[in-house]
């Protein structure tokens, strides 16, 4: 355990360190990440404002309150993508990261849980700036608060796992884009990403319960900013926890097939 | 004494597609797909002592890098046995990695961004390096290649050789008893060469570590290897010491001599390689060297005679001429 902790903290001084040398180039990352909450925001407003400044009970302060904390929860969601697994197979990095005496999924866990540190640090000023200018109706209770710090950082490791195991796809087909643009697709609606999931058709919401999607996004958004119950809460932690697990025993199980389909094509 | 490297008719085959060109050819792969059944590998055998260093030599495609993922647990073998240091390397097991190291020329793991003093930190992590340990180590190395002024700037303001003595003193902070180094002076001027090899050579002496080098230039494996495997086509070639390698394989000797006269017609003795001034290099035949010896001492004035093996690399060449068919 302590080795393992070691490890972590090592990775995650080496990753803040390395996105330190580029903080222009995140910033400029983040805020072309903002383009996509901001429409959603001014969207919804403007139908709440028509409809009498309410839409399925979201006021425009609310709608802004869910759209600047989306800003959040969308950069703890930038984890390893499936790109990024055709990338370092081609390039021959997997083959190093394997000589390692550790598993890859740890020292990717561990490098983005770094490029976090450095994202939240640089999103605070933004979300300060988004306040001014959309005025957010946003009053969460210290519990709520609590929950949130938790949420975002279960949404990470989910959407780690789930795009770890796109990933594992590579090492059967080489390329594993178009399994992920399909994923994508469905992440979009099923998530709280488009739109608010209450916003949705109950069947839709009925359905996207079966997946991880939400409990990557429209969970940690929601535990800040809806009204939910400290049951629903704790709930809501319990079902982000379910996904962690369920995920790292799918990594593994999958892994081992994987790793002896690894023809090491690119060194 | 027991080996730490013990190959039984390893082999790895792959199945690769492939069809012929143009529209007509792709449009029938979609419904049938052909494959052909490469040999990466093809039932090699060997063992290698603890401490000893071996050059693994071979042509392009031979196998070499293939073989060297195999030993290192990257590959799973298609058949046969591998095992290094009592390991099965494809199980993969934490204690098996932490005792070797595979250094490939043209690929990294240092951080591009940061000093290699950062990323070495967590190689010391990573393998579990007592920090004393950790600093007493890194520093002999760093003062070995002699790189105290580069480790502090970051990685990708280093030149190509200069990274390559990075990359080494990463990969054997953890003192690995195994190294598999494929292709380490690959693009590297003669200068930083001639320091990696130093390096390696030490290494192998204070720590008894054993290793098995692949490289294209001769000048690594003259200096380094005692003993020499061939892998050509995936099959082993060749086991032996360089000497041996070159009464195998080469048809060739190399005659020297100094000419009082310089006005002679010498094509009747041999090959005329090259001259300088009265000194003159000449390639013969090997079965006809003692003829030619004695007709050149019978019938000139000639001193300083001598003879010996051909170049190591018109030998590697011939033995890169070997068909397919000659090692089926």
């Amino acid at each position: 355990m302590k080795r393992y902790f070691d490890i972590y903290r090592s990775m995650m001084k080496l990753s803040i360190l390395e996105q330190w040398q580029y903080p222009v180039a995140n910033y400029f990352y983040m805020i072309g990440m903002i383009a996509e909450p901001v429409i959603y925001m001014v969207v919804w407003s403007t139908v709440a404002n028509q409809q009498g400044g309410v839409v399925g009970g979201y006021t425009p302060g609310q709608f802004a309150a869910y759209y600047i904390v989306w800003t959040l929860v969308r950069s703890m969601n930038v984890v390893f993508t499936p790109y990024g697994w055709e990338w370092r197979i081609r390039q021959g990095q997997l083959s190093m990261s394997l000589m390692r005496p550790l598993h890859p999924l740890h020292s990717d866990v561990a490098y983005f849980a770094g490029w976090k540190v450095v994202v939240i640090l640089l999103w605070l000023p933004l979300a300060f700036a988004l306040t001014l200018i959309f005025k957010p109706d946003l009053n969460p209770t210290w519990i709520e608060i609590v929950v949130f710090f938790f949420a975002i950082w279960f949404a990470y490791l989910i959407r780690t796992m789930t795009l770890t195991l796109i990933g594992l796809v590579t090492f059967w087909t080489t390329r594993v884009s178009a399994l992920f643009e399909l994923y994508f697709a469905a992440e979009l609606i099923l998530s709280g990403r488009l739109v608010p999931l209450s916003l949705m058709p109950a069947w839709i919401q009925d359905f996207a319960w079966f997946f991880p999607f939400q409990w990557a996004f429209g969970f940690p958004i929601e535990s800040l900013v809806g009204n939910m119950t400290p049951n629903e809460l704790l709930r809501g932690l319990g079902m982000q926890l379910a996904w962690i697990i369920f995920g790292v025993i799918l990594v593994n199980i999958i892994w081992k097939f994987a790793i002896r389909k690894f023809s090491a094509v690119g060194g | 004494m027991t080996s730490v490297i013990s190959l039984q008719k390893l082999a790895k085959h792959y199945q690769v597609p492939e069809r012929e060109a143009g529209l007509k050819a792709a449009a029938k792969g979609l419904f049938k797909r052909q494959y052909k059944n490469v040999k990466a590998v093809d039932e090699i055998s060997f063992e290698i002592q603890p401490g000893e260093v071996v050059g693994f030599l071979g042509p392009n495609g031979a196998g070499k890098t293939t073989t060297l993922k195999m030993l290192s647990g990257l590959l799973h073998p298609t058949s046969g046995t591998a095992s290094v240091l009592g390991f099965e390397p494809a199980r993969r097991s934490h204690d098996f990695l932490r005792q070797i190291t595979l250094v490939m020329g043209n690929r990294n793991q240092l951080s591009w961004d940061l000093p290699a003093l950062d990323s070495f930190d967590l190689q010391r992590a990573i393998y579990s390096i007592p920090a004393n340990e950790f600093k007493s180590r890194r520093d002999e190395f760093i003062e070995i290649l002699e790189v105290g002024d580069l480790v502090q700037k970051p990685v990708r303001n280093l030149s190509l050789g200069e990274r390559m003595k990075m990359e080494i003193v990463g990969a054997l902070l953890h003192k690995p008893k195994i190294l598999f180094l494929d292709e380490p002076t690959l693009g590297l001027d003669v200068t930083m060469q001639k320091r990696i090899r130093t390096f390696i050579a030490e290494y192998n002496k204070r720590y008894g570590a054993t290793v098995l080098l692949t490289s294209h230039y001769m000048a690594d494996v003259e200096a380094l290897c005692k003993r020499i495997i061939v892998i050509h086509h995936g099959k082993l070639l060749f086991d032996g010491n360089l000497s041996q390698l070159a009464e195998k394989f080469s048809a060739f000797k190399t005659i020297g001599f100094t000419l009082d006269n310089s006005n002679v017609d010498l094509s009747q003795f041999g090959e005329v390689v090259s001259t300088d001034g009265a000194r003159v290099v000449m390639r013969v035949p090997k079965e006809k060297t003692s003829a030619i010896t004695s007709r050149l001492l019978n019938d000139l004035a000639v001193e300083d005679l001598t003879v010996e093996a051909a170049p190591i690399e018109d030998v590697i060449e011939s033995v890169f001429a070997v068909k397919k068919e000659a090692v089926e």
